[in-house]
Formats: C-alpha cells, sequence, structure tokens
C-alpha cells in the first residue's frame, strides 16, 4: 500500500512539474527560446502572491486573480522589450540575457524579502484530504492535478483550435512567411511570453501553498520543468504532463526507498529516458 | 499618365555584404500582369522580398499607391495588399491545407476571394481540407500556396517561380487558372525561368541580369534575340 501510494502521490506532484514546464515547452516550441530564468518566475509570482495576501489579506487562490494577469502583463513587456532583440540564428544571446534575468529576479526578491523562507498560507484547504480506496490524497495535490490537465488540455485546444494558436504555429514554422501573412512575430511573441508567464503564475501560486519558498528556490523548478519537458518529447503538451508524471513518480518511488534519494530518482529516470529515447516518449505529434 | 501602382526607384539590395539588386527602376501599373525573367542569381527573388519588405529599403526606393513602402516592416505590407507566393511554395508544415489559407485571410481584406472561392478554384484542395500541408504533392501544394495569397484579397500578387520543380501538366492547370485569378483587376508580377510560359500570359516584362534591368518591352513584341541577350549577356 506503501508504493501505491508513493505512485499515486507522484503522479499528483507531477501534475505541478508539468505546469512548471508549460510555460518552458510553449516559448521554446513557438521562438526556440530556452527560458533559464523561468524558475525565478515561478517564484516571482510566488513572491507576487504573497505580495497580494498580505496586501489585501486574500487567500492566495483569489490572489491568483491579480497575479496571473501582472505575470501575463510582465511577460508581454519583457518580451517586446528585451527578449525579442535577442532572438536570431544565434541560440546563446537569449540563453545568456536569461541567465541575467535570473540573477537580476533572484537578487531583487533577496533585497525585498530577505533569503527566509515563505509560504501562502490557503488555510484549512492545505490539510484536507479525501479518503480514497485506502489511500489518503490530498485535497490540494489533487487541485493542482486537476489545474495541471486544464490548463494543459486549453493549452492543446487554443494551439490546434485557434486564430491565436494557428499564427503560434505558423511563426514557430516559419517566421518570414509568418509575416507576409500579416502576423507581427514580435507582437506573437509578445503573446507567447505573456501566456507562458500567464501559466507560470498559476504554476508558482500552487507552488508556494504546497511548499515554503525563497528566493533562491528558482533553479530546481527549472529542472524539474526541463525534466518534465524532455521527458515528454519537446513541442508536445501531452507529453510534458506525461513527463511531469513520470518525474513525480519516479522522485516519489525513490523518496519511499530511501528519503535521501528523492531527487536523485527523478534525475536518474531522466537521463535514463534520454539515454534510451532521447526525443522523449511523445515527440511532437505533427509537423 | 496614371500614376503606377508600384514604383520602384534606384533600389539597391543586399544580403549582408553581397550587393544583389544596383540601383533597379520599375513600375507595376493597376490591373497589369507583369512578367520577370532572368536566370539563376539575377535578383528576382531578392527583387520580391524587397518589395514585401522581407529585406530592409530605403523608405522610398518602393512607393505603393503613392505612399512609401521601402521600409515598411513585412506584416504592415501584407495589410496594405501585396501578396506573394513565396519561391519553393513555404507553406507552413504544422498546419493543414485549410489552415494554411485561413492563415493568408488573417489580415481580414475585403474582397472577392474566400475560402469557397479558393476550394472553387482548386477542388481538389477541398478534398485535401484537412490533410497536413506536407503529405501533398507539389502541385498541390503550390495551389495551396496560391490560394494562401489570394486569401488576403491583394490589389498586388507576386508569384515567384510558380513552376519549379512541377511536371508540365500540373504547370498547364495552374497557368489555366491565371485568367480567373487576375480576372477581377488584380495586378500581378509573375517570376519565371520559363519564358515562354511568362511571355504568354503577361503583357509587359523586364528582364534581370546581375541585379540590373537589361530590357523591359511588351511581352508580346520583344523578340527572341532581345531576350536571350538580355538573359545571357552575350552578344
Amino acid at each position: 500500500m506503501d508504493w501505491l501510494n508513493a505512485i499515486v502521490q507522484g503522479m499528483l506532484l507531477g501534475g505541478l512539474y508539468a505546469l512548471f514546464a508549460a510555460g518552458l515547452s510553449l516559448i521554446f516550441g513557438v521562438m526556440r527560446l530556452v527560458n533559464i530564468a523561468h524558475g525565478d518566475f515561478i517564484v516571482l509570482a510566488a513572491f507576487l502572491g504573497l505580495a497580494t495576501t498580505t496586501a489585501l489579506g486574500v487567500h492566495p487562490f483569489v490572489a491568483a486573480l491579480f497575479v496571473i494577469p501582472a505575470m501575463a502583463v510582465i511577460g508581454y513587456a519583457l518580451q517586446r522589450g528585451v527578449l525579442n532583440q535577442t532572438l536570431g540564428d544565434d541560440l546563446l544571446p537569449p540563453l545568456l540575457v536569461t541567465f541575467g534575468l535570473s540573477v537580476i529576479i533572484q537578487n531583487a526578491l533577496l533585497e525585498v524579502y530577505s533569503a527566509d523562507p515563505q509560504k501562502l498560507n490557503a488555510g484549512p484547504l492545505e490539510v484536507t484530504s479525501i479518503p480514497v480506496g485506502g489511500l489518503s490524497v490530498g485535497l490540494l495535490p489533487l487541485l493542482t492535478f486537476g489545474v495541471a490537465v486544464m490548463v494543459i488540455g486549453g493549452l492543446q485546444w487554443m494551439f490546434y483550435h485557434t486564430a491565436l494558436g494557428r499564427a503560434f504555429r505558423a511563426v514557430s514554422d516559419n517566421q518570414d512567411i509568418a509575416q507576409l501573412m500579416g502576423l507581427n512575430r514580435r507582437h506573437i511573441f509578445g503573446l507567447a511570453m505573456a501566456l507562458a508567464l500567464a501559466v507560470t503564475a498559476l504554476a508558482g501560486i500552487l507552488l508556494g501553498v504546497r511548499t515554503s519558498f525563497d528566493p533562491a528556490s528558482g533553479g530546481a523548478r527549472l529542472i524539474f520543468g526541463f525534466e518534465a519537458v524532455i521527458i515528454g518529447g519537446l513541442g508536445n503538451l501531452w507529453g510534458t504532463l506525461a513527463g511531469g508524471i513520470i518525474l513525480g513518480v519516479a522522485q516519489n518511488i525513490g523518496a519511499q526507498i530511501n528519503p535521501g534519494w528523492q531527487l536523485l530518482a527523478g534525475h536518474i529516470a531522466f537521463l535514463v529516458i534520454l539515454a534510451v529515447r532521447p526525443t522523449g516518449l511523445f515527440p511532437r505529434m505533427s509537423g | 499618365m496614371p500614376e503606377p501602382m508600384l514604383q520602384i526607384t534606384g533600389l539597391n539590395s543586399y544580403y549582408g555584404d553581397f550587393q544583389a539588386l544596383y540601383n533597379l527602376n520599375m513600375h507595376v501599373d493597376a490591373g497589369e500582369v507583369l512578367a520577370i525573367i532572368g536566370a539563376n542569381g539575377a535578383g528576382k527573388t531578392t527583387l520580391m522580398r524587397s518589395i514585401t519588405g522581407l529585406l530592409p529599403n530605403g523608405p522610398g526606393e518602393v512607393t505603393y499607391k503613392g505612399d512609401a513602402i521601402g521600409a515598411l516592416r513585412a506584416d504592415q505590407i501584407a495589410f496594405k495588399g501585396i501578396a506573394l507566393v513565396p519561391e519553393g511554395r513555404q507553406l507552413f508544415p504544422s498546419l493543414s491545407v485549410e489552415e494554411n489559407l485561413l492563415i493568408g485571410g488573417q489580415t481580414g481584406r475585403a474582397g472577392p476571394w474566400s475560402l469557397d472561392k479558393v476550394f472553387e478554384l482548386f477542388p481538389i484542395l477541398k478534398e485535401r481540407r484537412s490533410a497536413p500541408s506536407t503529405a501533398l504533392s507539389g502541385g498541390q501544394q503550390q495551389m495551396v500556396a496560391i490560394g494562401r495569397a489570394l486569401m488576403s484579397n491583394p490589389d498586388l500578387l507576386l508569384m515567384d517561380e510558380i513552376s519549379l520543380g512541377l511536371a508540365p501538366v500540373i504547370i498547364k492547370t495552374i497557368y489555366d487558372a491565371l485568367p480567373e485569378i487576375v480576372g477581377d483587376g488584380m495586378s500581378a508580377v509573375i517570376v519565371e525561368q520559363d519564358i515562354s510560359k511568362a511571355l504568354s500570359v503577361t503583357s509587359r516584362l523586364y528582364c534581370l541580369q546581375e541585379g540590373r534591368v537589361t530590357l523591359e518591352g511588351q511581352s508580346k513584341a520583344v523578340s527572341r534575340d532581345d531576350i536571350s541577350r538580355a538573359y545571357f549577356g552575350v552578344e
């Protein structure tokens, strides 16, 4: 039963990892930009959630209503103001610039909030659990998983059934020809980053409710997000969810064997899949 | 004499340090179907990229309906009503046939062309509307590329090497569709290496050689010798 429990809890944890990863996957898919600061944006969102809850005295999920649009605006401004200038044939400039952003965000947060761990208080929701066939499933992890499925499903639908999704795919395919269709790629990239950071905002709030965070927590979230994306296969959103679940399950099984092995087990699962299936389990479906 | 729809004045275009077009002068009148011929590397595709804004130019080097558009971005020019059928078709591989056409209509310009109208012109595309664009034959892909450009209801349609790499029977189908395409008074520029095809459907031609105009004339009036000289630069 302990093992089954580890697997179920791991799957639910995987939902959170998929949320970390969805934004990464989206912007890599649309503009081939690897955002090294992604983990720090997740933490930034958690701190914005903290600021909102303390300022207004609201529940973290209500704070999300402010944090999501705020992160989207930050994303659009950042893309138009900074990141668009780094995009080109060379992959290095965006890597360096986002690495710099990562340092800036971490230090700015450190300056304002110090290195003390913080936590978003979601009240009784945090400890409520539902008995499921002998297992006790936490309501919060279940909710997180549900949000992840909805977000991934929503992104997938947006990508394949809306004009915006069509524009994202077209710009990703061929930027020049997409421009000829009247699509301003700088604007489209801005929208993609806005959307990615809106998802990141959700991930940050859920992270902050689940566990404590501090300005230096971003790095590990970036790694988990990357691993989920690579395991699932680049450019496949449902694959990213599967990747998150595999990572979460591997970590929890590792922890079940020996509490010190939690992170190691996740990384080993990632390396094994990378060695066996370098393109990930579900490489991009069409195109 | 009315002002030409598109006027190119002293256009110089560069790829990095390489100059592809030298002080080019050219115009397209409203409702005219024009041919641009020339050998590989003569600068035809560069010219198309300059007109559509994919290559940056000086503002006054290209004027369209009286506006200097030389320095505008490609997406801004698209909204003004210039559409390109690019060399090598260049469909969006992750979009279906129908999506490729729909994205051509992204600018939302009003006019006679719609999805149904394109399907009427090329019925095979209707059958294959949900297929990935990569699953189509070369000729069908060319039809999508033309349809995609038409979907923006352009006033000026540029077609770059639409017969390249296609079987003669397909080329005939596509060229047979041309009168219907330009019938509504749309201006068109046809870039071709196949000279006789180009001359048969156009009223006027320019010949490019090494980035310069070497011949301009009425398609019916120019002689084969003139074209050979302008095309190859030999006496």
